[in-house]
């Protein structure tokens, strides 16, 4: 009969830190073409939303760095419809009254020649208008909206007067005219007009983009214009800007203000803004789509590493591992796993983000919460991926396990 | 001591299915015992081996280990058991490919709680007992298959377990090879190890001091009954009685 003795029972060595991460890399080692690859399937999941989050904030904070430098303080006055759904006319002293107002510090209008049709040249038939406007210009236009020539210059108190005109950049593209020039000439309106100058795109007055920009006078004396401003553009004092906005339409259109449209541009630019960011959180679904593939692929690589290694399990059992021993491996190799593949991830989402900044003139943003967030999830994914193959490793019977050749 | 290295009491082993791999054995095994457990295979000998080395429990019975009764320690005390007590040397070596013989060693010891200089110390030490301390950097594939199993036999010995358990040792070895692993499991059990072989070869097996032979699940005869200190033979000692 056995002889019972009264001796303290052994128990398991706890596992330091680094032992519990050298053995959990001992998979790793031994496969690093598979390892590399189900790393790969979490990095391309990863740098998609870290792209995705990275491109989304660097263009937001282009947009920031571009309303900061146009001015949010721009409003427009434009003459909207009357009730009868016909085109209103503000009054051709719009202007003048407009800057009567206290906090405007600035005023310009454009008025559009509708008759004024704008060609190339007079061999183009008369039904291809390419869509471009004739405008006649105040000449402190280009201060008011913020916009800058890209060739030539703008109208001056001389060349209003003459049949001198500057070209919005669509213009330009258009009617293919790429620098100005004395020698270069269009048609507006039957009258052959010298181009100036070409404008830059103006962000916050896209309509002037596709527009031909003349001087008041001679579209008066030239063009049968008549006078009456269609958009007035205003700046004023940023704090007072709410109260300039409610009185403009009266100002603007004393007779009657319900006709006149008041808006404010950069208001729109963050509203596209706030469009391209519902893309982007679209396409941080698909890297969320590809971040969990990338699991589905760890969670493989560690089912097969579990059935391919039973002998190792059995081994390192007979050399005194616990279940959770072996548990923890195989959990430590699952995450060490993910987490190669989310901070390979990181850094090429970082890397895209930094090299499409670069390429765009973007300032680069990649967001702190958007990098942690990134390793969090694939920590969580790892986890995730390695329970179960882990459980099962831990709950092979050893003999079981060292008798698989 | 006062208590054997090793005591089965009445072990069996049924596998689900009805297969009686142990029927009834009953085996005592003193501390510094050099013994083999003989039989054809299928002969319940490599069930023993699992039962006395804790990787598998019987079916009923008793087994003491060292003086501990198996079937009161749970998963992680009899782990632990096998940490410090028990070392295994197995036939096709169990070594991990691509890393050198040194950490093959050293890795043995890691669920022993001794940090990692004293393991690879501890290695270094065993592998000089075998006789590779001029190996310690090869990998395994640089190595013949004698100094495999060294090595393997190194892994067992480097935490100093009163007990090796040792299964078909030379099974994977030439003659040659085995001659000199044998050679050093008697040295080894000559510093005072209790050595457990389990072999098919009744060759290795008349090598030993004392032969378990077993056949269907039982033990056929036990060339000593009687623990190896008492005087031979044992029917006239225990006749007397």
């Amino acid at each position: 009969m056995g002889i019972e003795v009264a001796r303290l029972k052994p128990s398991p060595a706890r596992m330091r830190l680094g032992d519990v991460l050298r053995v959990g890399a001992v998979g790793l080692r031994t496969r690093p073409l598979r390892a590399f690859l189900s790393a790969l399937g979490i990095a391309i999941g990863i740098a998609a939303m870290v792209g995705v989050v990275g491109l989304s904030s660097s263009s937001g904070a282009e947009l920031d760095r571009t309303l900061s430098a146009l001015g949010t303080n721009l409003l427009t006055v434009s003459s909207g419809t009357t009730l009868m759904g016909e085109a209103a006319q503000m009054p051709e002293d719009a202007e003048m009254m407009i800057e009567r107002i206290g906090p405007v510090e600035r005023a310009s209008s454009v008025g559009k020649v509708s008759e004024a049709k704008v060609y190339r040249s007079e061999q183009i038939p008369e039904a291809q208008t390419g869509g471009i406007s004739a405008y006649a210009a105040s000449l402190d236009l280009p201060a008011t909206v913020g916009a800058t020539l890209s060739s030539g210059t703008w109208l001056n108190a001389a060349t209003e007067r003459y049949p001198a005109a500057v070209l919005g950049s669509v213009t330009a593209q258009r009617l293919g005219i790429g620098a100005a020039g004395v020698d270069t000439q269009i048609v507006v309106g039957g009258v052959r007009f010298t181009v100036v100058g070409i404008l830059n795109p103006v962000a916050l007055a896209a309509d002037l983009d596709s527009g031909v920009l003349v001087g008041w006078p001679v579209a008066e004396s030239r063009l049968d214009f008549d006078g009456h401003p269609t958009t007035l553009y205003t700046r004023s004092e940023e704090a007072k800007l709410e109260s300039v906005r409610q009185v403009l339409a009266g100002t603007a259109n004393p007779e009657a203000p319900n006709e006149v449209d008041v808006s404010r541009p950069s208001d729109a630019l963050a509203a596209k803004q706030a469009t391209s960011q519902a893309f982007a959180n679209l396409l941080l679904g698909v890297g969320a789509v590809a971040l969990l593939v990338g699991g589905v692929g760890v969670a493989n690589t560690m089912v097969i590493s579990v059935l391919e290694r039973r002998a190792e399990i059995g081994l390192r059992r007979s050399l005194g591992a616990t279940r959770g021993q072996i548990r923890t491996q195989f959990l430590a190799e699952s995450l060490l796993l993910s987490a190669m593949g989310g901070s390979g991830g990181i850094l090429l989402g970082m890397g895209v983000t930094m090299g499409y900044a670069l390429y765009s003139g973007w300032p680069s943003v990649v967001p702190a919460w958007a990098t942690v967030g990134g390793l969090v999830a694939t920590l969580l994914i790892g986890a995730v991926a390695g329970l179960y193959p882990a459980i099962r490793a831990s709950r092979l019977s050893p003999t079981e396990a060292l008798s698989t050749p | 001591m006062t208590y054997p290295m090793i005591e089965l009491t009445d072990v069996s082993r049924t596998y689900p299915g009805g297969v009686a791999a142990l029927q009834s054995v009953s085996l005592r095994i003193r501390h510094g015992e050099l013994a083999a457990i003989v039989g054809p295979s299928g002969s319940g000998k490599s069930t023993m081996l699992n039962v006395i080395g804790t990787l598998d429990r019987p079916t009923s019975g008793t087994v003491h280990i060292d003086g501990y009764d198996v079937s009161t320690l749970s998963d992680g005390q009899l782990s632990a058991l096998r940490a410090t007590t028990i070392g295994f040397v197995f036939q096709s070596f169990h070594l991990a490919s691509k890393v050198p013989a040194l950490d093959n060693v050293a890795d043995g010891l890691v669920y022993t709680g001794l940090s990692r200089p004293e393991r690879r110390r501890r290695a270094a030490a065993a592998l000089d007992r075998v006789g590779l301390g001029h190996r310690m950097d090869h990998e395994p594939h640089e190595l013949s298959g004698g100094e495999r199993q060294r090595v393997a036999i190194a892994r067992a010995v480097a935490g100093d377990p009163p007990l090796v358990l040792a299964d078909e040792p030379t099974g994977a070895l030439d003659s040659v090879s085995g001659t000199g692993v044998m050679e050093l499991l008697h040295e080894l059990n000559a510093s005072g190890t209790t050595i457990l072989i389990i072999t098919h070869d009744r060759e290795i097996a008349a090598g030993l001091p004392r032969q378990v032979r077993m056949r269907d699940g039982r033990i056929v005869s036990d060339s000593a009954a009687a623990p190896p200190s008492e005087p031979w033979p044992r029917h006239a000692g225990s006749g007397v009685a």
